[in-house]
């Protein structure tokens, strides 16, 4: 029986070897340990035996069983994984073929630089205010200094909606501030970004619909100093921390002192460029104290409260955020343009 | 408005760099645009003068001259001008020199004969005879000819030095509010200050002794007076017109302007250098002796000295004499009354009209003029009398004619100055900064600010635009610098930032569009009046009613938009023609009603969605709606077919057209449009759009959603396939479903709508899942079976709808 039993584990381990299948494996597990296997035949044959031998003779057998099948795991999870490579192999993909397109809509980049400013206003206390387009002219210009007379006034700048030049479309977005204080109680912090229009035929750098945004701060105690530390921060965080400002004197009719805000050309750094047109600065905002004639119109004394304003155009600084060249792409919405932002 | 520097430095010395100088000026509030330095693109030409010119031997008209140009020897230059003599002194380019224009000259031999440059020409110099009267167009410019230059050439000179064509010119940016610095003088003042450097002025002295007494020869009256604060003239009798001296050539130049004979350019040197508009006119057409300052009558004609007839209106001031006008006061001349080459006797006109008539006289006739666009700002009328008189004086300095003696001056508004009290500590509230009194005092001073005990200042009388302490304010910063003034933050009550309710809903709105798919635009408000036949709205349709631009750019922009279907369309048509294949777009623009309060529009916002593309259905669409009125929480929404006979639907195609509701409130219109419709903009595709008014979205806008439970007991599925009149709705199905299904179901959907082979005519087949679930037990199949055969029962009476 000794023999019987090694000569099974050898034809047994070597037909284990030659396997080439997970079905072959389980035919010669049922072959040689199966009910009626070889092994189990042997076994059989055990009542035969002596009682000494019995012993020896079983545990032979039991090590065959156990080599058998230690044989028959090991080969059948190595075919596994040999299986599992060859899937995985077949399962492979060209990774450089494009992905299945998901069309996501995007923000029209004019608005993307508005929520840009809107963030950082609102970071500083401002409120986000709307007004009309459709604007009466006392307020785009009598309560901003803009006298019967003043040039833009002029049917030739400003579209006006009947002969007495009475209702018009705003042509800034300043009438806002007179609208806020009229409205909101003080101390205020708002900006009111819109559409205004000029009488401007449409070229590369004219609409004569684009839109500002207008900023004004009323309250007790307000300074050009403060002025100038918010509108710098403003530039630093629309443009970098190392962002150079500077501040110039300029002229506005609703405000005294009145300035322009420059920052310094990032391409050139201010030795002058085409960027900059050679002037190594760019203008980027208009502001001032409120004028204290447009402060007492509004019944607001301006001995007790001050405040400065603000106003900018969109356009330009979307323009100058993305680099547009040309103002009219704003407008003509092509989604080859605006699948860009 | 153009500075001479070589003009500011006669009042005031600065030697800065044009950079520096650019800098300073711009930080103390006159903005420096550009400097143009004259000559710049001229190099190593010279004064040369011809030693000897003989016949070039190989040529019938070219001349071989030997020019001295400053070097021991003389050079070899050949010439093909004709107008040269020997002693001639001209411009020389020489070897390697540069010419306007980027002309690189170099030496080289011309039929055999070495030529070591070039004579120039006025027009190779980039000049005119306006500047240089007695050259001549054709051929050489002769220097020595001109009477200025003869005696004081030099050959080997630089020729720039040599002709005054050497001035750096400043341009710089006037605000409307300082109409004082369109002048040499008024910029010589802001230099002065800026520099601190003392400023020289000159008062014109006239010595006079013409023949006549004025006030025999010459009246004025002024009927216009509210018009015409100020009028004040003199005359020049026995005139003699001929160019004006180099120098005053040479700054006209520099300034802009095209001289043209003495006295013309007289009027222009003083209107230039006090910012005084001056008109000379001939006194022989002055009919009568009398000048009448009057408002035109209406139709009157003038023909200007640019020779065009001026139909004018009541609103126009003209200069006339008794019979008819002779000048558009403050604008232009009369060609009836223009100096000529024999002009014998001239008044000078030196007056100061009222800006907004000038302007709106000007605008009008759409004739702006150098004189107009100084006026409409609102000159000092006390400018009209040291101009005049300095016209004077350089018509005897120019020995142009005789002055006679005596000025009229025609006063009728003499401002009186402004006196305000200086505050340091409110200047220094105002601005954040502590600049003591004395630094303030000083800036007084610098700005010719006249200040009493420290305590008031009077304002001089080109300041208008200085009336109370913010400007007071102003001037003090502008010379302390606004760059020291301290950045500080904000102090103070603290307030609340953020977005308003709607606003929230706005940016909501967007990314959920933008997640959809959709491009966002923005359009014009305006339209044209066509836009509404192009949608189809009905001719009598109450919407049609828009705001009208009175003066648009043209008809396209006219009409201020009641709806925003139009420019959704104008946008996909334009993405159309541009052939781009998939587009999906949205805008929450404006529409503006007309009937608003104080007689402004109504403008309310709309969500607006438009696409067109092989991935766009109506069902397509529905679900991006379907998507919006979900995020929002609108609560009971429903589609219905949207009524063909209603106005509003009908840019849209008749049997694609759905209303939007929640509960009852409308919430929009969605569909593909009319085929006619989109045929008007040119596109035959099929084109789909949506209209949610936002005030309605912002109103059905639900509460915060509140969670659920996840359930806890397994669902029972069973699908149903009715078979149904092809009239019955998917909606009524689903309805019957619903209603019939009781707390048990929990989802119908629809999973399949099948016509054809098995399904009789007329008939479709309507599959639809159902999941059923209790929230305290596992149902069981008879549970199950009970809500199904209550539903199909259902189907069956209310739809006629039976099991397939």
């Amino acid at each position: 029986m000794k023999e019987q039993l090694s000569t099974i584990r050898a034809a047994a381990l070597a037909a284990v070897e030659q396997a080439q299948s997970a079905t072959q494996l389980d035919e010669l597990r049922v072959q040689y340990l199966g009910k009626k296997g070889a092994l189990t035949a042997v076994l059989k044959q055990m009542g035969r035996l002596s009682p000494e031998e019995r012993p020896v003779i079983g545990q032979l057998a039991n090590d065959v069983r156990a080599s058998l099948e230690a044989a028959l795991d090991t080969a059948s999870q190595k075919l596994a994984a040999e299986a599992m490579e060859e899937r995985l192999r077949a399962e492979a993909v060209d990774v450089t073929i494009p992905g299945r397109k998901v069309t996501v809509g995007r923000r029209h980049p004019m608005y993307i630089a508005l929520d840009e400013l809107k963030d950082i206003f609102i970071g500083m206390g401002f409120t986000v205010i709307d007004g009309p387009e459709v604007e009466l002219a006392a307020l785009n210009f009598d309560r901003l200094n803009a006298e019967e007379g003043h040039p833009s006034r002029d049917w030739s700048d400003t579209f006006y909606f009947d002969r007495d030049s009475r209702v018009m479309l705003r042509s800034q977005t300043s009438p806002m501030q007179i609208r806020a204080m009229d409205t909101m109680p003080l101390p205020i912090r708002m900006i009111a970004p819109g559409r205004v229009y000029r009488k401007d035929e449409v070229d590369a750098t004219h609409s004569p619909m684009f839109h500002q945004v207008e900023g004004m701060v009323i309250d007790k105690g307000v300074t050009m100093a403060d002025l100038k530390g918010t509108l710098n921060t403003v530039a630093q965080r629309m443009y970098g921390a190392d962002t150079k400002t500077r501040f110039r004197p300029h002229h506005f009719p609703f405000t005294e002192p009145s300035c322009e805000l420059d920052v310094q050309c990032h391409k050139c750094g201010g030795a002058g460029c085409a960027t900059c047109k050679g002037e190594g600065w760019i203008e980027l905002l208009g502001a001032g104290m409120i004028h204290p004639h447009v402060l007492e119109m509004s019944g607001i004394d301006p001995e007790v409260y001050s405040g400065w304003a603000f106003g900018f155009g969109l356009e330009r600084t979307a323009m100058r955020r993305f680099k547009i060249d040309d103002l009219r792409l704003i407008f003509e919405n092509d989604v080859r343009f605006l699948e860009q932002f | 408005m153009n500075l001479s520097r070589k003009w500011l430095n006669e009042f005031v010395s600065v030697t800065a760099s044009d950079q520096e100088f650019a800098k300073a000026m711009t930080l103390s509030g006159s903005k420096v645009e550009s400097t143009l330095r004259e000559g710049d693109s001229i190099r190593n030409v010279v004064v040369g003068q011809v030693k000897s010119l003989v016949r070039h031997p190989n040529s019938d008209h070219m001349w071989i001259c030997q020019v001295d140009v400053g070097q021991p020897t003389p050079i070899q230059i050949i010439t093909g001008a004709q107008n040269l003599h020997e002693g001639d002194f001209v411009p020389t380019a020489l070897d390697d020199s540069w010419l306007p224009g980027g002309t690189h000259i170099t030496a080289g031999s011309l039929r055999g004969e070495l030529s070591n440059g070039m004579l120039c020409s006025l027009k190779e110099l980039g000049l005119t005879t306006h500047e240089f009267p007695y050259a001549m167009e054709d051929g050489i410019f002769v220097l020595s000819r001109d009477p200025d230059l003869e005696g004081k050439l030099t050959p080997g000179a630089d020729i720039r030095a040599a002709i005054g064509l050497n001035d750096h010119v400043v341009e710089f940016e006037i605000t409307p509010n300082r109409p004082d610095c369109l002048s040499v003088i008024g910029l010589a003042r802001e230099v002065s200050a800026t520099f601190d450097q003392p400023l020289r002025l000159h008062k014109p002295v006239v010595k006079g002794g013409g023949p006549g007494t004025l006030s025999c020869l010459l009246d004025v009256e002024t009927p216009a007076d509210s018009l015409v604060p100020r009028y004040t003239a003199r005359m020049v009798r026995n005139v003699k017109i001929a160019p004006s001296p180099l120098w005053m050539r040479e700054r006209l130049r520099a300034m802009g302007v095209r001289p043209i004979n003495n006295i013309v350019d007289i009027t222009n040197y003083v209107m230039l250098e006090y910012g005084q508009p001056m008109h000379a006119f001939d006194y022989r057409y002055v009919n009568g002796g009398k000048i009448i300052v009057r408002q035109a009558d209406e139709g009157e004609e003038l023909t200007t000295l640019d020779g065009n007839v001026r139909r004018l209106t009541a609103s126009h001031l003209v200069i006339a004499d008794e019979t008819r006008a002779v000048g558009l006061a403050g604008i232009m001349g009369g060609e009836n009354s223009e100096i000529t080459a024999d002009t014998v006797d001239v008044v000078f006109e030196s007056a100061c009209f009222d800006g907004t008539c000038i302007r709106k006289g000007a605008l009008a006739l759409g004739m702006r003029t150098e004189a107009s666009a100084k006026f409409e700002k609102g000159l000092d009328p006390m400018n009209t009398l040291p101009a005049v008189n300095r016209a004077c004086e350089l018509v005897e300095l120019l020995e142009a004619g005789e002055v006679v003696d005596g000025i009229i001056d025609v006063l009728n508004h003499v401002p009186q100055p402004t006196v305000l009290k200086l505050e340091p500590d409110k200047i220094n509230a105002l601005l954040g900064t502590d600049i003591p009194q004395a630094t303030m005092a000083r800036i007084m001073e610098r700005i010719n600010f006249q200040l009493h005990d420290g305590q008031s200042v009077t304002i001089p009388s080109w300041r208008g635009d200085v009336q109370r302490m913010a400007d007071l304010a102003e001037e003090v910063a502008r010379f302390y610098g606004y760059d020291n003034i301290p950045c500080t933050l904000m102090r103070g009550q603290t307030t609340q930032g953020g977005y308003s309710p709607e606003q929230k809903l706005e940016n909501r709105l967007g990314a959920l569009c933008r997640t959809c798919g959709c491009y966002e635009i923005i359009t014009y408000s305006f339209i044209s009046p066509i836009a509404y036949d192009k949608i189809r709205w009905p001719a009598d349709y109450s919407m049609r009613q828009s705001l009208k631009i009175l003066n648009p750019l043209g008809e396209d922009t006219s009409i201020m938009r009641s709806t925003t279907l139009p420019s959704m369309l104008d946008t996909l048509a334009r993405n159309y023609n541009y052939r781009n294949q998939r587009v999906k777009l949205y805008e929450l623009g404006k529409i503006y009603l007309p009937g608003g309060e104080d007689g402004l529009a109504t403008e309310s916002k709309v969500l607006t969605l438009g696409a067109y593309g092989e991935d766009m259905d109506f069902f397509a669409l529905k679900g991006i709606v379907e998507a919006i009125v979900k995020d929002i929480q609108a609560q009971s929404v429903r589609f219905e077919t949207a009524d063909p006979h209603c106005p509003a639907f009908q840019p849209y195609h008749p049997g694609r057209c759905a209303t939007v509701w929640a509960g009852n409130r409308y919430l929009g219109v969605l569909g593909q449009i009319h085929p006619l419709v989109a045929h008007n903009y040119g596109i035959e595709e099929a084109l789909y759009c949506v209209e949610l008014p936002f005030p309605a979205l912002l109103a059905a806008q639900g509460p915060d959603p509140e969670y659920t439970p996840l359930p806890k007991f397994p669902p029972i599925i069973r699908d149903i396939a009715v078979v149904c009149d092809q009239s019955i709705t998917v909606g009524a199905l689903e309805q019957s479903i619903v209603n019939a299904g009781g707390s048990l179901l929990r989802e119908a959907s629809l999973f399949d709508i099948y016509q054809g082979k098995g399904i009789p005519e007329g008939k479709k087949s309507v599959a639809f899942t159902l999941t059923l679930r209790s929230d305290d037990r596992s149902l069981t199949g008879e549970e199950a079976d009970g809500v199904l055969q209550a539903v199909l029962t259902a189907l069956e009476q209310e739809c006629g709808a039976v099991l397939r």
